[in-house]
């Protein structure tokens, strides 16, 4: 799923207080698994920064909703029917979604609450790690299954580096070396011998380095 | 490995049979070109070439084909350290070409150091290739006389390739076959990480025997003088993938201050001296960081002056 972190406080309503009528805008997604966005966080928020402005003596209306999902125009459009109540949206979705809503409502000031950190896993009780980058050409099958890629922080197809120390990455201790982990599942696979085959000079098209990415599919289009 | 690819001395040095001698020279953290040519004609003539690192430790400095140069000019025989780090493939194979233009006949490959050890912690890096797909990059270009993208170089660059190997990182029975993945991927010599752990060095150099590898690159071997007991500390605990024995910590702690910089070399020569009598040591890399002046003596008293004529 979509990792986000929320925004510190301080921030938002550096963004928020020239605003009069403001909504918090959750996604019922990756950001309420990940506890950033979804409608507990909407709820926190939202008091949070009602009682800022009241302790400012200013008055505004906070509102609060939360969609099943910002990344959907048809889940956008239930707040066409309420917009013009607003002055800005604080949109508590990754990334995508407070594009999305920007791009839905053209003259209403989207805000982002969170910042959109990765894509991963909830490794353990709050606790969210990396797995994928979205190279967009899936190394996997050839590195038992563990992404150098993403996990390895030179991006070596050929490691691990010279850096790895007691299993873990030359950047410390709180980082695991992905090369370690590959060769302990290439061990556990019995397919050490898939090591010494040298990964080719990587296509770097299909990641970010060839423009933004769109999937075409005729076969689902309408 | 009998004809050459190179107009490189080192190249030649080895091939005759001879133990190889390189050390290195980190360019300054400013525009002045007297300190490379300083360091360079310190240890001229004790060495057949000289390492130029890329940026080492992230920390930028003058260019490393800009110090080469410099070197080149002096009639000092450069080896061109390039990291993947900071430039992607476009940048690598100009500047290969830029360094062939100078006829700079030797390169190291390597990865990098983290940039978040140097003085841009929050800048981006490129790794668009990593170590090893630069060692196949330049033996591209070299021997196909091509570019990466197909078209034909005019005046292919004649470079003795080589790549780095760390003896002593995790995971230890993947470190030969990364090797040997080294050497296949294009290696003709090979440059290791600093040794101190002698013992852990002949186990990998026995495995590397073991395969042969030995006979298809130059393995020589890192060496870096120790110049206080806080150097050898700090190596042990700070510096990632660095083995340092204990031994060596307690030899130096027990002279006095003063003298740990002379045991940190006499330790340096009794390596050296040790490691030439070990199958598959094609020759020696001496790293003294910032420590040039020391390079003559450490040479001399392992035996490897004078260096022979060709």
């Amino acid at each position: 799923m979509i990792i986000a972190e929320k925004k510190p406080i301080q921030e938002i309503i550096e963004e928020v207080q020239n605003f009069d009528r403001i909504l918090i805008l959750g996604c019922n997604e990756c950001v309420t698994v990940c506890e950033a966005g979804g409608k507990k966080e909407v709820e926190v928020l939202a008091s949070a920064l009602r009682m800022y402005f009241i302790t400012q003596g200013k008055e505004k209306v906070i509102s609060e909703h939360t969609l099943e999902r910002q990344c959907d125009h048809e889940y956008l459009e239930e707040i066409r029917k309420n917009i013009d109540n607003y002055d800005a949206i604080v949109s508590l979705a990754c990334g995508v979604g407070v594009q999305f809503a920007a791009e839905k409502y053209l003259t209403m000031p989207l805000l982002p609450g969170v910042n959109t950190i990765c894509l991963g896993a909830n490794e353990d009780r709050g606790l969210w790690t990396e797995r994928c980058q979205a190279c967009g050409s899936c190394v996997l099958a050839r590195t038992g299954g563990i992404c150098p890629v993403s996990r390895c922080a030179k991006r070596v197809l050929n490691g691990p580096c010279g850096g790895s120390t007691n299993g873990k990455c030359e950047l410390g201790p709180d980082t695991d070396c992905a090369w370690q982990l590959i060769v302990d599942r290439l061990k556990a696979l019995d397919k050490m011998d898939d090591y010494e085959k040298i990964a080719p000079i990587k296509d770097w098209s299909t990641d970010r380095a060839g423009g933004p990415r769109t999937v075409t599919r005729e076969d689902v289009k309408i | 490995m009998s004809e050459f690819v190179s107009a490189s001395r080192l190249e030649r040095v080895m091939k005759a049979g001879h133990l190889g001698v390189t050390s290195e020279c980190g360019p300054p953290r400013g525009s002045d070109p007297e300190e490379v040519r300083k360091k360079g004609m310190l240890i001229k003539d004790y060495v057949d070439a000289i390492n130029v690192t890329d940026n080492q430790t992230a920390m930028t400095r003058m260019s490393s084909l800009a110090a080469c140069i410099h070197l080149k000019l002096l009639g000092i025989e450069p080896v061109l350290q390039m990291v993947t780090r900071d430039r992607n493939r476009v940048a690598l194979q100009s500047d290969i070409l830029g360094a062939a233009s100078f006829d700079i006949p030797n390169m190291l490959c390597l990865s990098g150091d983290h940039q978040s050890f140097g003085d841009c912690a929050k800048g981006q890096n490129v790794h668009d290739l990593d170590s090893m797909q630069l060692v196949q990059t330049v033996r591209h270009m070299r021997d196909e006389g091509k570019f990466l993208g197909g078209d034909d170089i005019k005046r292919p660059p004649k470079i003795f390739v080589g790549a780095a190997a760390n003896p002593f990182a995790d995971p230890f029975e993947i470190r030969v076959p990364r090797l040997a993945k080294k050497i296949a991927c294009g290696a003709e010599f090979i440059q290791t990480q600093c040794i101190y752990n002698i013992d852990k060095f002949k186990e990998w150099m026995k495995r590397a025997v073991d395969r042969g590898l030995h006979e298809k690159a130059f393995i020589m071997a890192g060496m870096t003088p120790m110049k206080s007991v806080g150097m050898a500390k700090y190596m042990k605990k700070k510096v990632p993938g660095m083995d340092v024995p204990d031994g060596i910590i307690e030899r130096l702690a027990g002279v006095e201050k003063g003298k740990q910089a002379q045991e940190g070399i006499d330790i340096c020569v009794e390596h050296i001296q040790q490691l030439k009598e070990i199958t598959g040591v094609a020759g020696f890399h001496i790293m003294a960081i910032e420590w040039e002046e020391k390079v003559p003596e450490i040479i001399k008293r392992s035996g490897l002056y004078p260096r022979p004529e060709l």
